[in-house]
């Protein structure tokens, strides 16, 4: 019952939290409460940060499984989602596919480089210190962002594909991808949830997640179980990539500006808990929302850091995390 | 190898041929390879003892800003300019490690928490654009015509007065390492690394001891940080700042050598010499080759190199010599 406690009071003060950097900039700003609470844009700013959260929980899945099940950190997994998103573009754009054709192929493709980096670099490091494969990722993040600067260039590439956007109410419009991405997203955790609950492939990752040792001398093929997870996390970043590239510009260095903030939204959740990994993505993303509309877009994303590091002392173990 | 004579008989090197003459471009590569190898070095302090921090980025890009800012704006000579960095460079170090260390945080949970504080660092100077140029970077006020002596600003035109100070700081920076090496302090985080409990349980304040080498290791990225500022007179969030330097950082130390003393300084050396060989060789055609270089590098070092390029030679190198020793041991027996 503790435990639950805890995450209880977690809640209510986030939410505390929420309120207060919702109100109180507006309150101190414009010292009327009516205002603030009546304020359009700022609604309007909420929702915006809900469904970036969207987008955030889906970036943050496929490293998550991977997180959970094999124990290393993909440094360079926003770099793979930038390798989709240039796929899909390239594929659309250069050679006129069409999106519902290049899509799945992006999507092969990320999951074809997720197989390969366990297979050529994860797996040779499976028994050294956890910072040597963080380490080792983080090599391929330069590999990754530097194979597409000599291949593509430096020039911000867009799809030129846009869904539009439909009114909510008469102020406040929502963009149709960010929408799709939020969709996307909650469809996503509760498929991987019944594939990791209701199969038997996804039992037999579970059963490895928690015990490598015992599991492969119960007969688990661990190679394989990895191999599949990896390439599922990397099918993930393409499934992210078709979102993203409907909505941002492609470029090299695309993936610094969403990787860290993936990392801290799976530590955050909790290593490999997928739901805990949703609701920080949704806490840090309103964090952002807020802080980017009273004050600036970056120091919504300082909020959002120093947010993560305090919490890091408070709840080692993430949100919704056990401590091992 | 560990010594004071080696590094001072380089920097005699150095300065031996500063003074018979180096051309002008050479020159500023090594001004710029010494100042990155004391950095290094202050990195490879904390490194090396399982305290792997993707957070410098934070202490380097502070210690730029700082400075300059407080020329700039404060008209604040770098003579206070700096150590106040280094004193805001200690305090986030204890902001950030105390707790880190009180509760426990190591391995890639205390990479991540550094990788966040970096991060914040970068977003800050971008937010604060108004006095700190965002994105644009930063150009602290040349020192002019005006009677500012160019001592006071520590702004120098030739480029020989730099190569000395930074053959200085570089030197500092090694005998640096070497205090920390025969220290005590050395042989407790060496305990701590292999076994936290055990080295408590042993009376070692765990805590404490990583407080001091972290403070220590920021202060002197800080004091890189300025040093980088002061010679280039411009700074920009994502060259000194950010997740890309810091991992510049732990990569050009791996590949050297965490636990050597000239480790880091090789590792500084191999880095930007292949940036500016391929720059000049194949030119901007190849903007990113370099990196693309060093990531597979830093991927084949991790995997078959773990002690970096200059530790596997001194290994080798020591093995052979315990060999003969051991050879002529029992042939004399």
């Amino acid at each position: 019952m503790g435990r639950i406690d805890t995450r209880v009071w977690l809640i209510v003060i986030a939410a505390g939290l929420f309120v207060c950097l919702a109100y109180v900039p507006a309150i101190i700003r414009e010292g009327d409460l009516g205002f603030a609470v009546s304020d359009v844009f700022l609604y309007e700013a909420m929702i915006n940060g809900l469904l970036l959260g969207g987008v955030l929980a889906l970036l943050s899945l496929g490293l998550n499984l991977i997180f959970g099940v094999v124990d290393v950190v993909w440094i360079c997994y926003a770099e793979i989602v930038m390798l989709g998103m240039y796929g899909i573009y390239y594929l659309h754009s250069f050679y006129g596919v069409p999106l519902l054709i290049a899509m799945p192929a992006g999507i092969l493709l990320t999951a074809i480089i997720g197989y390969a980096v366990h297979e050529l670099v994860i797996r040779h490091l499976l028994d050294s210190a956890p910072i040597n494969q963080l380490l080792a990722t983080g090599g391929l993040l330069f590999f990754f962002q530097s194979v597409a600067t000599l291949a593509f260039g430096i020039d911000f590439r867009n799809l030129g594909v846009s869904l539009g956007s439909f009114p909510l109410t008469e102020d406040i419009y929502i963009s149709w991808s960010r929408l799709a991405a939020f969709i996307v997203a909650a469809a996503c955790v509760a498929g991987l949830y019944l594939f990791l609950t209701r199969t038997f492939m996804g039992t037999a990752i579970r059963a490895i997640s928690q015990d490598r040792e015992i599991m492969t001398l119960m007969g688990a093929a661990q190679g394989r179980l990895y191999l599949i997870s990896s390439a599922i996390g990397g099918g993930l970043a393409g499934l992210a990539a078709c979102l993203l590239v409907l909505q941002y510009d492609v470029h090299p260095f695309v993936g610094l500006s969403f990787g860290p903030i993936t990392f801290m939204i799976c530590v955050l959740g909790g290593l490999g808990n997928m739901v805990g990994g949703f609701i920080a993505a949704f806490i840090l993303s309103e964090l952002i929302a807020l802080g980017g509309y009273h004050f600036d877009l970056e120091w919504g994303y300082v909020f959002a850091f120093a947010f993560f590091i305090a919490m890091m002392f408070v709840r080692p173990e993430g949100i919704m995390g056990r401590r091992s | 190898m560990n010594s004071v004579t080696l590094p001072v008989a380089f920097a005699a090197l150095l300065v031996v041929a500063a003074i018979v003459g180096i051309p002008s471009y050479p020159l500023h590569i090594m001004i710029v390879i010494l100042i990155w190898a004391f950095t290094y070095t202050g990195w490879s302090l904390m490194g090396r003892f399982g305290l792997v921090s993707l957070g410098h980025g934070a202490f380097m890009g502070l210690g730029a800003y700082a400075t300059a800012l407080l020329w700039n704006y404060a008209g604040m000579t770098p003579w206070l300019g700096i150590p106040i960095a280094l004193a805001l460079a200690a305090l986030l170090a204890v902001i950030v490690g105390y707790p880190c260390f009180k509760f426990r945080i190591t391995g890639h949970y205390f990479a991540l928490v550094t990788l966040a504080l970096t991060e914040v660092v970068r977003q800050t100077v971008i937010a604060t654009r108004d006095h700190t140029g965002g994105s644009l970077g930063f150009t602290p006020t040349p020192r002019g015509n005006d009677d500012t002596p160019s001592i006071v600003a520590l702004q120098f035109q030739d480029k020989e007065t730099w190569f000395l100070i930074a053959v200085a700081v570089w030197l500092v920076g090694l005998l640096i390492w070497r205090a920390v090496d025969r220290s005590m302090v050395r042989h407790a985080l060496d305990a701590v690394s292999e076994d936290e409990d055990s080295a408590a349980a042993a009376g070692i304040n765990v805590t404490w001891e990583k407080l001091k080498i972290t403070v220590l290791s920021a202060v002197m990225t800080a004091f890189g940080g300025a040093m980088y500022v002061q010679y280039q007179l411009f700074v920009a969030p994502d060259t000194v700042s950010g997740i890309g330097i810091s991992l510049q950082i732990v990569f050009a130390v791996v590949a050297g050598g965490v636990f050597t003393q000239f480790g880091p300084t090789f590792g500084a050396i191999i880095t930007l010499l292949l940036a500016e060989l391929l720059r000049i060789y194949i030119g901007t055609d190849a903007v990113g080759l370099d990196n693309a270089i060093y990531g597979v590098a830093l991927v084949l070092f991790i995997v078959f190199l773990p002690k970096g390029i200059l530790g596997s030679i001194e290994d080798a190198v020591r093995r052979r010599l315990d060999r003969q020793v051991r050879s002529s041991a029992t042939s004399g027996a």
